[in-house]
């Protein structure tokens, strides 16, 4: 091959080159992103239901002929939402344990982190690490029979104590004042492990000689906590908080549809956002309401995260989410 | 501070807390460690204890007698009990797997500096983290539109992808593979395929291993996709849905068993129906025990390096 003849083709060889690579590239992301279409991006187009009265197209019944033939009735489902007094009980109850949830779940993952971290004979510290991670591979499906041998009506550890004591016997199931202490419990039960492990992999990432000069400089066990775990500790924190103001809208479905076991009584203190929709779809079968329910949480999450994020990139622009 | 450690355990720690202070700590822990983990031994006593114990004591950490009646019935529950743990290790270990795969390409894509549509495919998936459709549309589209109802798809591929998997992947690749690694394997001609195969995901294993418990773990553990898109559909309910049917009812077992051709009849008459439920509690919860110790080193490795800014 002469010279000049490889100088010509150079050029269009790299670039045939890196038009491959590309399209190579591509094809690796194209199933995750075809299934992101399909899964998150199509039902997008489904929002219209929240303003429409959704009904079912005898005719030819599909979605897309059920879309096109429903009439559109502006804001009046939401105007329905916000009429019934069901509303202020799941989004008082939404926000309430998602709230209590987040500080909770902060003051007592951070406090055991640093707790464990503490812990001088290493092979306890491990056992406890493996015992409270437990919880968390368990399913709410799991978790609810757990509390049902405690709290069961008949036989339940609780009531049967209860009653061989002769105390009045608390029917758990139908009483809602225990509920909102028993699903903190249980939130904390389940997750408490996994935070732990988080924050605990951060404190020990600390170079130990920062205590060691701390300790020389004669601050206490608690200053060290305070001027150098936590500092230390701070993004993440951040990190972590953010996410869950972004979800405060969102709740875990599972803990308030499977450990109170769907008990009708409960729901003053059991209901979400999330289970009213579940319930709305599929017992009631007002697309329509539950949609235009969800799309309220949807967008109330996505401000509160932008706002969150946004907040936290003024006053610390490392910590910032994106 | 190493040298002391070495030194023995008794040796305390030069900077170590006081020793009321670590007593305490230990007890709070102890306490807590006793919460996490007794509901579920208490679940394993209720299974084994008899009907009549639990008649006359309800569930109790002491029981009367001990039998192993709830489990004879459990196993009884035949075709009904082994299709269920069939189908939930089958939609375990085939979501496992394509979740996993679908992960590590979109991620590696992602990783690649001198990806063209790099950041349009970041926000692409970013964005599902922080707006979607809501319950509704996503089921009906699902449903009506995709096919998903009464089969093993529905189960499987509602799960297939998580956009925060993609996240603590690719910083795994980043944490973990160095650029020039394939620079060097392009300019050896390897392509696209075989160097992510053959060289980055090789040395990648930890992350990998993370990335695919945490998949295994939600599969393993589904109900929710079950109740929308397989709610009547005998054959192809996983374990924890079967649990969930008899949370408030053993009644739907009977029903669900005669509709499985099971010999309701025998099985039913002198049913230990409480323990009984405990012990298919038990034995949904065995294999996580089992695969609990692997599981936990992985996902603290894993959570400890993906957990770092995406």
């Amino acid at each position: 091959m002469s010279k000049t003849n490889s100088a010509v083709k150079k050029p269009s060889k790299m670039k045939s080159a890196s038009k491959k690579k590309t399209l190579m590239l591509t094809t690796m992301v194209l199933p995750g992103a075809i299934w992101l279409l399909l899964l998150r991006y199509l039902p997008l187009g489904g929002i219209i239901m929240a303003f429409q009265d959704y009904k079912i197209y005898t005719k030819a019944p599909s979605f897309i002929n059920n879309l096109k033939n429903s009439a559109f009735v502006g804001f009046k489902n939401f105007k329905f939402l916000f009429a019934t007094s069901d509303t202020w009980v799941m989004v008082r109850n939404t926000l309430g344990y998602n709230l209590v949830f987040i500080v909770l779940g902060l003051v007592i993952s951070v406090a055991f982190a640093v707790m464990l971290n503490e812990v001088t004979h290493k092979f306890a510290a491990k056992t406890y690490q493996t015992l409270m991670f437990f919880p968390y591979f368990m399913s709410w499906v799991v978790a609810s029979y757990f509390l049902q041998a405690f709290l069961d009506p008949t036989r339940g550890l609780i009531p049967h104590m209860q009653s061989n004591m002769g105390v009045t016997v608390t029917d758990f199931y139908n009483n809602t004042k225990p509920w909102p202490f028993l699903l903190v419990l249980c939130n904390v039960w389940k997750n408490t492990g996994y935070s732990v492990v988080l924050y605990l992999s951060a404190i020990t990432g600390i170079d130990a000689s920062q205590y060691e000069a701390a300790s020389i400089d004669g601050a206490s066990k608690w200053q060290q906590v305070l001027y150098v775990t936590l500092p230390h500790l701070k993004t993440m924190i951040i990190i972590l908080f953010i996410m869950n103001v972004g979800k405060i809208f969102n709740a875990d479905f599972g803990l308030f549809w499977n450990v109170p076991l769907q008990s009708g009584p409960l729901y003053p203190v059991t209901q979400v956002i999330d289970t009213y929709v579940y319930r709305a779809m599929t017992t009631t079968q007002n697309y329509g309401m539950s949609t235009a329910a969800g799309l309220v949480q949807n967008i109330v999450g996505f401000v509160c995260i932008m706002t969150a994020n946004t907040i936290v990139r003024k006053v610390d622009p490392d910590s910032s989410l994106f | 501070m190493a040298k002391s450690q070495a030194m023995g355990g008794r040796k305390r720690r030069i900077n170590a807390v006081s020793v009321p202070t670590e007593i305490i700590i230990h007890i709070v822990m102890i306490l807590f460690c006793l919460l996490c983990i007794v509901p579920f031994i208490f679940v394993i006593i209720i299974s084994f204890t008899s009907e009549e114990s639990i008649r006359a004591l309800g569930y109790s950490f002491v029981p009367q007698s001990l039998s192993t009646a709830a489990y004879k019935v459990v196993f009884d529950l035949g075709e009904m009990l082994y299709r269920a743990y069939f189908n939930s290790f089958y939609i375990t270990i085939l979501g496992t797997v394509l979740s996993v795969l679908v992960c590590v390409l979109y991620s590696y894509a992602l990783f690649r500096r001198d990806y063209k549509y790099r950041t349009f495919f970041t926000f692409f998936s970013f964005f599902t983290m922080l707006f979607g459709g809501g319950l509704v549309p996503t089921y009906i589209v699902c449903k009506q539109l995709l096919g998903l109802s009464d089969n093993y798809a529905a189960l499987i591929v509602p799960l297939l992808v998580n956009p925060f998997n993609f996240i603590i992947m690719r910083t795994f690749f980043a944490s973990s593979v160095p650029e020039e690694l394939i620079e060097a394997a392009s300019i050896d001609g390897s392509g696209e395929y075989n160097t992510l195969f053959r060289i980055i995901v090789p040395i990648s294993k930890p992350g990998i291993a993370t990335i695919a418990l945490l998949n295994a773990l939600a599969y393993w553990n589904e109900w929710y996709t079950a109740m929308l898109y397989v709610p009547n559909d005998n054959k192809h309910i996983p374990l924890q849905y079967l649990l969930m049917r008899l949370q408030r009812n053993v009644d739907n077992l009977k029903k669900m068993a005669a509709q499985m051709g099971a010999e309701a009849s025998k099985m039913m008459k002198d049913m230990p129906s409480q323990s009984m439920r405990m012990a298919l509690v038990v034995m949904v919860v065995i294999p996580i025990a089992f695969a609990y110790p692997f599981f936990q080193r992985y996902i603290i490795a894993g959570l400890t390096v993906g957990s770092v800014k995406g």
